[in-house]
């Protein structure tokens, strides 16, 4: 067993785990944080995207105890109170998911994505991007539009005086 | 999983006392051995978690020297503007392995310990004619790498760095399994300076029967003339290829001309 200490979503967590426990049902099952998801458990598809100190992890394939002493972030720490995350604002507004089991992760990469091309984004880039998130509904249309609006959005707010530009 | 103990080393001196526990593996970013685990093809009794390491960790380049720490992630490989500068190939590489959140945790040193035969890095660090530095010695590349899965690394020994001499020119491309996305084959062409015997060396992965090869008859041709055009003369035999159910040796005998053809061109820019 192995006491971890960890920040998920801006609360500070103790816990005593097993040390095979992944960082997925760490979350699901101890912190009730279902909204990360297993999808594949092979690490191929992404459901269970979430953020590891600021970066993109599939949280299938890392042990909680790894994971002790980092900042955590999972989908339900996104947004801000009843507003919803750009990102996921824009999944909305552009139909970005049907069944919606894929979306977490796919969200979660967005953000990262979004954070890590600060001069914007294609939709190439996008799509050579989402490499590691299977969706079997959308045929990623949507999702890529949705992301590509979100970028957009966020490069806007972070610059409230390019209002023209719209 | 079957059940493990996890130990988290401070330093590597730590990491190889630790690995003395039991079955004792090191475990870096986690990202073969982990989904290893879990479908218990792996099942050491404890892991020693190198990760988090600062003597293991960043990219150093000094005149034309690299060296890039063991517990480097292949997205700090990719994204460092000194490695950019010096071997743009090894950067490019590395963001062409997995998928974002593969690189957010995947290694160098992990990758090249665990030598799988359609892993990109090994390519590189051959072609590059790298020296593999572990807390007991320094290895050649063209030495460490053996067969499928294996390299001459020995009980306790920890990879702490590789480092190389940057190349004038060099270039990876890869021709990837379209579901896997790993490569089918993977080709590393590298030109040192403009004279010496090794000054033209091609690493081929994904397609040797026992992992990562140099193709000799294409590094001959490429020294006479560094151009793609000689490539095609180059015949590479697929006597020692690998045949499974995604390509016949015959058709990764071609693929490695076609993808050294256009990591040359590439090199040439």
């Amino acid at each position: 067993m192995s006491d971890i200490s960890l920040s998920v979503n801006g609360r500070q967590v103790r816990a005593t785990v097993e040390d095979r426990t992944l960082l997925v049902h760490f979350l699901r099952e101890h912190q009730g944080l279902t909204g990360t998801h297993v999808g594949c458990d092979t690490s191929q598809c992404g459901a269970c995207v979430v953020h590891v100190d600021g970066k993109a992890v599939k949280s299938c394939s890392m042990l909680a105890a790894q994971a002790s002493g980092s900042t955590v972030v999972t989908i339900e720490g996104i947004a801000n109170g009843a507003d919803l995350h750009p990102v996921q604002a824009a999944f909305k507004e552009h139909h970005g998911l049907q069944c919606g089991f894929c979306t977490p992760g796919m969200i979660m990469t967005a953000t990262d994505m979004i954070s890590r091309h600060p001069e914007g984004l294609d939709e190439a880039t996008v799509r050579a991007e989402l490499e590691g998130n299977i969706c079997r509904c959308t045929g990623y249309h949507n999702i890529v539009k949705a992301i590509l609006a979100a970028s957009q959005a966020m490069s806007k707010a972070s610059k409230p005086k390019a209002k023209k530009a719209a | 999983m079957y059940s493990v103990n996890y130990h988290r080393a401070n330093s590597v001196a730590d990491a190889a006392k630790l690995l003395k526990t039991g079955d004792a593996k090191l475990l870096s970013g986690g990202m073969t051995l982990i989904p290893a685990m879990k479908t218990r093809l792996a099942a050491p009794s404890d892991l020693v978690d190198v990760s988090r390491i600062a003597a293991l960790k960043g990219v150093k380049v000094s005149g034309k020297t690299v060296t890039i720490g063991a517990a480097t992630t292949h997205f700090e490989v990719s994204t460092d503007a000194k490695l950019q500068k010096a071997c743009p190939a090894l950067a490019e590489l590395a963001s062409m392995i997995g998928d974002p959140a593969v690189r957010h945790r995947g290694t160098i040193g992990g990758s090249i310990a665990n030598n799988d035969p359609a892993a990109d890095y090994p390519a590189a660090m051959v072609a590059l004619g790298a020296t593999i530095v572990t807390n007991k010695r320094e290895i050649a590349a063209d030495k460490f790498f053996k067969g499928l899965f294996e390299t001459v690394l020995k009980d306790g020994e920890v990879v702490t760095s590789v480092s190389f001499t940057a190349p004038a020119k060099a270039a990876y491309q890869k021709f990837r399994n379209p579901a896997s996305r790993y490569a089918i084959v993977g080709v590393f062409v590298a030109k040192g300076k403009a004279t010496g015997k090794d000054d033209v060396r091609v690493a081929v992965t994904g397609a040797g029967d026992s992992g990562v090869f140099r193709a000799k008859t294409i590094e001959a041709a490429l020294a006479k003339s560094f151009d793609p055009a000689v490539v095609a003369g180059a015949k590479v035999s697929a006597d020692s290829l690998m045949t499974d159910m995604h390509a016949s040796a015959d058709y990764r005998a071609n693929l490695i001309s076609v993808m050294a053809k256009r990591a040359v061109a590439a090199a040439n820019g």
